[in-house]
């Protein structure tokens, strides 16, 4: 399952292949930066829509390598959002999603190594973890998100963590880069040396909502809510239906209560249309995500721009992409 | 967002795609995702090496192929049943007129150029289709609405346009390298490789100079190809310097440059080469195309030549011209691609740059500045097609209070990355989609109507095909279908002054321009003014014409086509072919710097952010809104 060489300009220069290939995104970014993302080790865990984006995106780029973890096998439901899996039964027919994914992906650009890598996220030991550099999980409950994400921050090198979910015309990132230091440019055009210290996702999502913002975006609040929801009932992401509402409407007054939050801060509009989404993801919505998933994990790769922290929002119902900090207060 | 309706209108709308390069590739695959399954697409383009690191429907055996159909083979082979309809075209071509444009309930662009772009807008006012408009640099990129009488259309705003240099600047008083590189590129190697009947500014500052008799950009008859170099060198960085720094006045407030001779330069001879071409095993497939760089060993391009280097590569390439590309020597025009031309200009521009005291560049970035590449990442464009299909959805459903413009920033303004913004009403003074005249300023005594032609009707007024009146005489038209001595009479009238057109054309005269193909017509005022200044170079001023702007909000940092250039890449999208017609002159004026474009998007953006609103503060829906502009009176929310 060899996708051929991998940027064979991991050693000193780039080779004239590279720069002619990378010529128009060397001068976003510039030189460093693409030698550093040729080294880099991407692992992805759960292949749906908005994945598939953010892979297509790094292997384009010129990613060092990238591993593809997800055993379930193709059915017609994964076609929906995914243009890496051909509609022929003949071909998807018994295989499992990251092998599937990862035909097509080496195709995009042959000077990437991408490859499948089989077990369950929700087991994955942290010896594994150190074959990378950064990890990004989907469509798993947040048991399996905390236990990832534990694990990454116990290795002895930093392992950048995301989390990211479609939930329909919603979505939510999540960005765990622990300590990170990176050259920020500034408008005049010189440049800073920044630091930024990030929380976990266990310590950001106990941070008391009576403590956020008043205007901190509703997403945040109902995407908790579901997940602690499908936590409590051990459901799957995704297998919570409208028919739940009014249980979900209930675990949410409990999460207000406890929280000191007013309910009518999380509308019942919001979270009905959460419930409606189940597993399905909106295309644009994937695009979006897997876009903005794809430059973060360039942008800490490279050590170049500023990064995320630490949430991620869209809504295609009122357009806005937005960035939220918690705990507000943590150092930056 | 009522699932089923939108499904519906998916269903059944007939879209038309305009561009299948970086946005196009992008935007043709949302579309086929979301459900789309009749969708139109127009490129021009044949694919390129370097757009496989975004357009990633396209793979390495497919470069030289057309876009459009490549792009359709690759989104069939995961959407077998739905009908992608490939034109391999410009859109300018009149196949594409207003009654192909009303088949469609939507038209996307992803294009690259704002000549294009002004076009499509033009057809889809005139057919009544809504228009989605977009463009991407960088990290940076924007999503509008276009939709007749209920918002702006793409040109009710002014559009930054091209940065144009004066003459002397780059003449004789550059203080940037990309006035070297307008130099060396424009002007040394047009005169040394182009055609030479072409006018060319290179020796008009000179002063005394007896160049009237003979040519010393001639090789002479059996002039020794080293020696011809070395002249050629001495000449322009060491003679014409020199003559220059005669003239006091120039420099008083200046640093003054140093003439640079081949003998300081290249101390020790020029014959010591330290590299060797036998031993250099290139891994491109372009080992026969003969490359200073080759034949010196210099291999990084992202590595800065001292002046000794940039010498010797400019020695090699001019020989290198001469001795394996004689044949194309009176007809090149500088084309980014052309390894030996960028090296070329590369060397001259440092040179220069070293002579003026500017800092020298790498061969990476100068072919940057000369082709006016642009800066293109894959993320960017997938966002900006996520966003398009989104407004798309909402233009079918008619959902039109909730149509947004939305800009993708690099830096969060008020926690957003992806910020919407309500779109404008039409500006009531546009000249496209209202019917505001224009006014021109022009010497009626001097100006011959191909000028006017030429410099407004279709450089600043996008038109295509114009056909111009004068009160009730028709004096020119152009297009298909003329009577020979139609078309011999209109011929007479472009060489004619103004004053002494059949219709003469003076102070206070009405002249009615039309595009039959665009379906615009507009009036212009003639004013007649004896003076213009260097800051003028057209020697006409158009008011009332969207010209260059400091702090507008606008699509994108976009210029118009360099006449005769090789195509230039703008933003990203496709790259429609915007050449001009062949033997037509090329004008400093109308040259420009990308970076400085992109400079220009960004502030547009900046501008955007740091200037807007955020309406009803402690709703869900805040909307963003610009502050009110009085002198436009245009950015009312829509209700």
């Amino acid at each position: 399952m060899d996708g051929g060489g991998a940027g064979a300009g991991a050693e000193g220069e780039l080779t004239a292949q590279e720069t002619a290939l990378y010529d128009r995104q060397i001068r976003v970014w510039g030189v460093d930066a693409q030698k550093r993302l040729s080294k880099a080790h991407v692992l992805v865990c759960g292949m749906n829509g908005t994945t598939i984006e953010f892979c297509k995106n790094i292997v384009l780029a010129g990613v060092g390598s990238l591993s593809l973890m997800d055993d379930h096998i193709v059915t017609e439901d994964d076609l929906n959002a995914n243009f890496l899996i051909p509609p022929d039964e003949s071909i998807y027919g018994g295989r499992s999603r990251a092998e599937v994914c990862c035909e097509s992906l080496k195709d995009f650009n042959p000077m990437v190594r991408v490859s499948v890598e089989t077990g369950d996220p929700s087991l994955i030991d942290g010896e594994f973890l150190d074959k990378f550099d950064t990890v990004v999980v989907s469509h798993a409950s947040l048991k399996t998100k905390l236990f990832i994400n534990d694990n990454c921050r116990k290795r002895s090198k930093r392992i950048a963590f995301y989390a990211i979910d479609c939930k329909d015309s919603c979505g939510e990132i999540f960005v765990d880069l622990q300590e990170h230091s990176y050259v920020q440019k500034k408008p005049g055009g010189e440049t800073e040396q920044q630091e930024l210290t990030y929380p976990s996702l266990q310590e950001a999502i106990s941070v008391p909502w009576n403590n956020l913002p008043r205007k901190t975006t509703k997403l945040y609040f109902a995407m908790r809510v579901l997940e602690n929801y499908e936590l409590s009932v051990e459901r799957s992401p995704g297998e919570t239906t409208l028919s739940d509402m009014p249980a979900v409407l209930a675990r949410m007054k409990d999460m207000c209560d406890k929280m000191s939050l007013n309910e009518s801060q999380i509308p019942a509009p919001l979270i009905e249309r959460l419930l409606s989404a189940g597993k399905k993801e909106h295309p644009p919505v994937c695009a979006i995500l897997g876009g903005i998933l794809g430059q973060e994990v360039i942008k800490s790769i490279s050590c170049k721009g500023d990064t995320i922290k630490n949430f991620f929002y869209f809504d295609a119902a009122d357009g806005k992409g937005v960035i939220e900090n918690i705990p507000p207060n943590s150092a930056n | 967002m009522a699932a089923a309706s939108s499904e519906e209108a998916i269903k059944a709308a007939k879209v038309l795609m305009v561009g299948a390069g970086g946005i196009g590739c992008e935007l043709l695959k949302t579309l086929a995702l979301s459900g789309f399954s009749d969708i139109h697409i127009i490129d021009l383009d044949t694919i390129e090496v370097s757009n496989l690191n975004r357009q990633f429907l396209f793979r390495r055996s497919h470069v030289g192929q057309s876009k459009a159909k490549v792009a359709r083979d690759a989104i069939l082979k995961f959407r077998p049943n739905i009908s992608i309809t490939p034109y391999h075209a410009n859109v300018k071509d009149s196949l594409f007129n207003v009654d192909f444009f009303k088949k469609f309930n939507v038209v996307l662009n992803g294009l690259d150029n704002l000549d294009a772009r002004r076009h499509v807008n033009r057809l889809c006012l005139a057919a009544e289709v809504p228009l989605v408009e977009s463009g991407t640099t960088g990290f940076l990129g924007q999503v509008t609405v276009h939709v007749k009488g209920k918002t702006e259309c793409y040109e009710c705003q002014p559009k930054p346009v091209p940065k144009s240099y004066p003459v002397c600047t780059i003449t004789s008083t550059p203080s940037k390298f990309v006035h070297c590189i307008v130099w060396a590129k424009d002007l040394l190697f047009a005169k040394l490789f182009g055609d030479k009947n072409q006018d060319n500014d290179l020796n008009v500052r000179s002063k005394d100079d007896n160049s009237s008799k003979t040519d010393v950009f001639e090789r002479n008859v059996d002039e020794d190809i080293e020696k011809y170099a070395q002249r050629i060198y001495d000449h322009v960085f060491g003679y014409n310097i020199e003559a220059a720094l005669g003239n006091e006045e120039t420099w008083r407030n200046r640093r003054r440059p140093n003439p640079i001779y081949i003998r300081d330069a290249l101390p020790e001879g020029v014959v010591q080469q330290n590299g060797c071409s036998q031993d250099h095993k290139n891994e491109e497939p372009e080992p026969s195309e003969p490359s200073a760089m080759v034949s010196l060993g210099l291999r990084n391009p992202q590595e800065i030549w001292s002046l000794a280097d940039n010498s010797r590569v400019f020695l090699e390439a001019l020989k290198l011209f001469f001795e394996k590309r004689e044949k194309e020597i009176g007809n090149l025009i500088f084309d980014k691609d052309d390894q030996l031309a960028v090296e070329f200009v590369t060397a001259a521009a440092n040179i220069r740059a070293s002579s003026f005291g500017i800092p020298l560049h790498s061969l990476f970035e100068a072919k940057g500045v000369a082709g006016n590449i642009v800066h293109a990442v894959a993320t960017t464009n997938a966002i900006i097609a996520g966003l398009i299909v989104i407004e798309a959805i909402k233009v079918l459903k008619g959902d039109y209070q909730n149509y947004r413009m939305t800009y993708c920033l690099e830096h969060p303004s008020r926690k957003m990355l992806l910020m919407p913004v309500e779109p404008f009403e039409p500006n009531k003074s546009c000249y496209v989609c209202s019917e505001t005249p224009l006014v021109l300023e022009v010497n009626t005594k001097t100006t011959k109507l191909r000028e006017v032609i030429e410099k407004v009707i279709k450089s600043k007024l996008g038109m295509n095909l114009p056909l111009v009146m004068v009160g009730a005489t028709l004096v020119f038209e152009d297009g298909e279908g003329l009577e020979p001595d139609e078309a011999a009479n209109y011929a007479l009238n472009l060489e004619k002054i103004l004053v002494e057109l059949p219709a003469p054309v003076l102070n206070g005269t009405k002249l009615t321009v039309e595009d039959f193909q665009q379906e615009l017509k507009c009036s212009i005022n003639i004013k007649h003014r004896d003076e213009f200044d260097e800051k003028e170079p057209d020697g006409m001023v158009l008011a009332g014409w969207s010209g260059p702007v400091d702090k507008q909000v606008t699509s994108n940092g976009e210029k118009k086509p360099v006449p005769s250039a090789s195509r230039t890449e703008e933003l990203d999208g496709t790259a429609e072919d915007i050449s001009e017609k062949p033997g037509m002159k090329r004008k400093l004026n109308e040259i420009l710097e990308s970076k400085e474009n992109f400079d220009a998007l960004q502030t547009s953006l900046d501008v955007g952010s740091s200037s807007a609103q955020v309406v009803d503060d402690d709703e869900d829906e805040d909307l963003i809104m610009f502050d009110e502009d009085p002198k436009q009176g245009k950015k009312k929310r829509l209700q």
